[in-house]
């Protein structure tokens, strides 16, 4: 199939309008789209213009089709990434959302003329990760890594409507009292850190938490005999959080609550 | 720490008998039953049974449903306060939905204490309206008010104007001896374009879903008609639901359609009943679906979510219904007008192509009239006895405002496109000389603010900001970047919203201020 984006002409095999676009090294921004998920294509961040079409179309889900016209960074297309992204910083904290700020920076989007985001407003009711929904942009990754993407517990789902839409278990009940096994499955592909583990979230708190010289360290998980691959995120000799790579074949970047939490006993020497 | 997990909350005896009246009841001595099929489709009825019979939806009702259905229960949860009619509060057994929106507020309508406000009911010729609910062992819901108006019409509202009762179903009769493709072939032949909104060919439409090689196919007929100031489709089941039954049975022999469903908002008691009468006389498999307060479900594939026991989220297209519709199956999707052409095409007596119009508001004699497509406005507007007008809605909330000077405008799809307007679902809503046009764009903001889904950002965080720059216009309260972030918002809700709600969502703002220079 031949797709023309931004005037270059190239030949794929299927995918969506996104695959194509990397492909040629164009780097379009997303959100709620993620490797290892279903695109749910919320967010819209990518639109692109495709010519022919009524609207503007989301890159990370419209599959290609023979001799597609498409333009990434039209007036159009600028305009509207600006105006979802000033949305979003209007309503939801994204101070700890790296990839969100980096394109609010991009786009120069203004979210202050829209309006100001809620104040903080952690929810700790467990031992090992943080849910602050203030921060939650509702790209609905941690209810798809939750569901039947990744790890079938449903725990979580989306609730309400419209502007009241939210991220909740059910009748909004605590989380030791939901369905939740831990895994941290939905901490890990949270964008915003809306979702965070508590050792994060504590070293943050405490204005200790030093992304920049956190040494990333791999190894396989030693509980049982899946061979994991764990990437330690270790700052000042302590094991500060743990992941697993989106692209190991058997994780696809998940992992149990052993996996994720049970780091402690390693510092406990 | 108190045991808080849902599914130990237990339900009461009555919510168990209305809740497996509707699922079937629980095979004796296991809670785990092995299911032969998935049965989520059946989450909102469950849930609406329970409602309707002890007034709202308890903890243990929603654990029950969720288990008998075998859906997580934050799931169940997150479908369950999707719904503006589903209370997961407790509140009294009966309660009086009072309609706040375009064509009551300028009758007067005013909200008692303890009832609560309401969108747009569908009986705005009879504005202003309300509907009382009434849980319990006999629940019933009771529209008010109950009478109804003469209409005003001669081909499809025909048997309606006269009183003639419905003879025998010659036009399906006929579809049988022409054969599923001369079916389709004389649809494609008609002028008929679809009357929900996007003016779809009908032909072109059952043609795509009768040569689909997936089975099973499926029919739907929406009549979830929700647009504000619409109520054609209800006068139309109300006193013609056999037109729309054998409207139904004719496109599905014609379309190869296993099974069909007709999705009949909730504040549509009467007609629910008079077409669910019709279904079982006439012996088609057509399965009734009631809403539960969402006006996004009558986007065809939030109603599709919604039929499968979903939150009414609309998805993204492609795929098209024709292809992958309902349970993912190739779906003809129909609005209740469009259907009720189809008998008169099938018997060609009245080659006339016309359409309903809902007036309402400051008029002498609101009510429904089939004109011919290419009437002018303003012989509408005498019939009816409109008042001299400040403005005229034409085509919803999701429509636009005319001035004055504008309403020759002819009533015709080719017309309407050219004049940049839209004749929506067939609303012309009047307003009079004293009546409040601020407070008309102020409740439409608030209208798509409220209905919005939530999926997508443009919608669920621009409705909000639209409504919050025009209080700040209407208020004084300017700081002078409201034109621009207006501006700003119509295009990104049009442009990037995923679905109909938001890409109309600016429009009759927009047309307010740019047209009428209301908040200008
Ligand atoms: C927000 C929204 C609400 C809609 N509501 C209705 C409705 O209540 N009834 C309806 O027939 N179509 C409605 N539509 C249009 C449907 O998506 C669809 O186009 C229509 O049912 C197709 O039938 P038709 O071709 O017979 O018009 C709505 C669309 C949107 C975007
Ligand atoms: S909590 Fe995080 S992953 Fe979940 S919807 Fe919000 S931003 Fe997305
Ligand atoms: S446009 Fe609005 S109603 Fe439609 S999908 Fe987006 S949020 Fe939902
Ligand atoms: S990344 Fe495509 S819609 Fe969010
Ligand atoms: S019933 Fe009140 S506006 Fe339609």
């Amino acid at each position: 199939m031949r797709i023309t984006i931004d005037g270059v002409t190239t030949e794929v095999d299927g995918g969506t309008i996104l695959d194509a676009a990397r492909q040629m090294g164009i780097d379009t921004p997303t959100l709620c789209y993620g490797d290892t998920l279903t695109p749910v294509n919320a967010c819209r961040v990518c639109v692109v213009e495709l010519e022919g079409a009524r609207t503007l179309v989301p890159a990370c889900s419209r599959r290609v089709e023979d001799g597609m016209v498409v333009h990434t960074d039209s007036e159009r297309v600028r305009t509207s990434r600006r105006m979802v992204l000033e949305l979003l910083g209007s309503s939801v904290d994204l101070s700890t959302a790296p990839d969100a700020l980096a394109y609010v920076d991009r786009y120069g989007a203004e979210p202050a003329r829209l309006g100001t985001p809620p104040a903080p407003a952690p929810r700790i009711d467990n031992d090992l990760y943080v849910r602050d929904y203030s921060k939650c942009i509702l790209c609905y990754k941690c209810v798809e890594a939750c569901g039947v993407d990744h790890q079938n517990t449903f725990a979580i789902a989306v609730a309400g409507r419209g502007f009241d839409a939210r991220i909740s278990t059910e009748l909004d009940v605590a989380l030791p009292d939901s369905a939740c096994v831990y895994c941290g499955n939905c901490v890990a592909v949270c964008p915003t850190g809306a979702l965070m583990g508590k050792t994060e979230f504590d070293l943050r708190e405490a204005g200790n938490w030093r992304e920049e010289e956190q040494a990333q360290v791999d190894t396989v998980c030693p509980y049982c005999g899946v061979g994991c691959t764990l990437t330690l995120h270790v700052q000042d000799d302590a094991i500060v959080k743990v992941t697993s790579p989106d692209d190991h074949d058997v994780t696809r970047g998940n992992l149990c609550i052993k996996g994720r939490f049970g780091y402690r006993y390693a510092q406990n020497r | 720490m108190p045991d808080l997990k849902l599914l130990d909350a237990e339900p009461t005896e009555a919510e168990r008998e209305a809740i497996d009246a509707v699922v079937g009841a629980e095979p004796a001595g296991s809670d785990r039953v092995v299911r032969s099929r998935p049965r989520r489709h059946l989450l909102l009825p469950a849930l609406r049974a329970a409602q309707r019979r002890v007034g709202w939806v308890t903890a243990g009702a929603l654990g029950y449903a969720s288990r008998r259905l075998e859906i997580p229960p934050a799931d169940a949860y997150g479908v369950a306060t999707f719904y503006a009619l589903i209370s997961l509060e407790e509140r009294p057994a009966e309660v009086l939905h009072v309609c706040t929106d375009l064509s009551c507020a300028l009758k007067g309508a005013v909200v008692p204490e303890g009832a609560v406000p309401s969108p747009c009911l569908g009986l705005c010729e009879l504005a202003p309206a309300s509907l009382r609910t009434i849980a319990g062992e006999r629940p019933r819901e009771i529209q008010i008010p109950e009478e109804r108006l003469p209409v005003h019409g001669d081909k499809l509202l025909r048997r309606i104007a006269t009183g003639e009762p419905y003879g025998e179903l010659r036009a399906l009769a006929r579809a049988r001896e022409l054969g599923p493709e001369a079916v389709i072939a004389a649809v494609k032949a008609s002028p008929l374009l679809g009357r929900g909104g996007a003016a779809f060919p009908t032909g072109l439409k059952w043609e795509a879903v009768a040569r689909q090689p997936v089975k099973p196919h499926f029919l739907v007929c929406n009549a979830d008609e929700s647009e504000p100031g619409t109520f054609k489709d209800r006068v139309i089941m109300e006193q013609d639901p056999f037109a729309l039954v054998e409207a139904m049975a004719i496109a599905m022999f014609a379309t190869g359609c296993e099974k069909g469903y007709v999705y009949i908002r909730a504040e549509y008691p009467l007609a629910q009943r008079r077409v669910q009468d019709a279904i079982d006389a006439v012996g088609i498999d057509v399965e009734l679906r009631i809403g539960a307060g969402a006006y996004v479900c009558g986007e065809e594939t939030a109603l599709f979510q919604s039929i499968e026991g979903h939150r009414g989220e609309p998805r993204n297209k492609p795929p098209f219904p024709v292809e992958a519709g309902l349970f993912g199956k190739p779906t003809v999707v129909n609005n209740v007008e469009t259907l009720v052409n189809i008998p008169h095409i099938l018997l060609g007596e009245d080659g006339r192509d016309t359409r309903l119009f809902c007036v309402s508001g400051d008029v002498a004699r609101p009510g429904l009239y089939e004109l011919e497509l290419g009437t002018p406005l303003s012989q509408l507007l005498d019939t009816a006895g409109a008042e001299p007008a400040k403005a005229v809605l034409l085509g919803g909330a999701a429509g636009s405002f005319l001035r004055p000077d504008q309403l020759d405008l002819e009533l015709s799809f080719e017309a309407a496109r050219a004049a940049g307007v839209t004749l929506g679902s067939g609303v012309v809503i009047v307003f009079g000389e004293d009546a409040d046009l601020v407070s008309a764009v102020l409740r439409i903001a608030a209208f798509f603010r409220e209905e919005s889904c939530g999926q997508c950002v443009p919608c669920r965080v621009g409705t909000v900001r639209q409504e919050e720059a025009l209080h700040r216009l209407a208020s004084g309260a300017a700081n002078g970047d409201e034109r621009a972030v207006l501006a700003d918002l119509t295009q990104v809700m049009r442009d990037a919203s995923i679905c109909g709600l938001g890409q109309t969502a600016a429009n009759a703002v927009a047309s307010a201020i740019e047209n009428l220079g209301v908040l200008a």
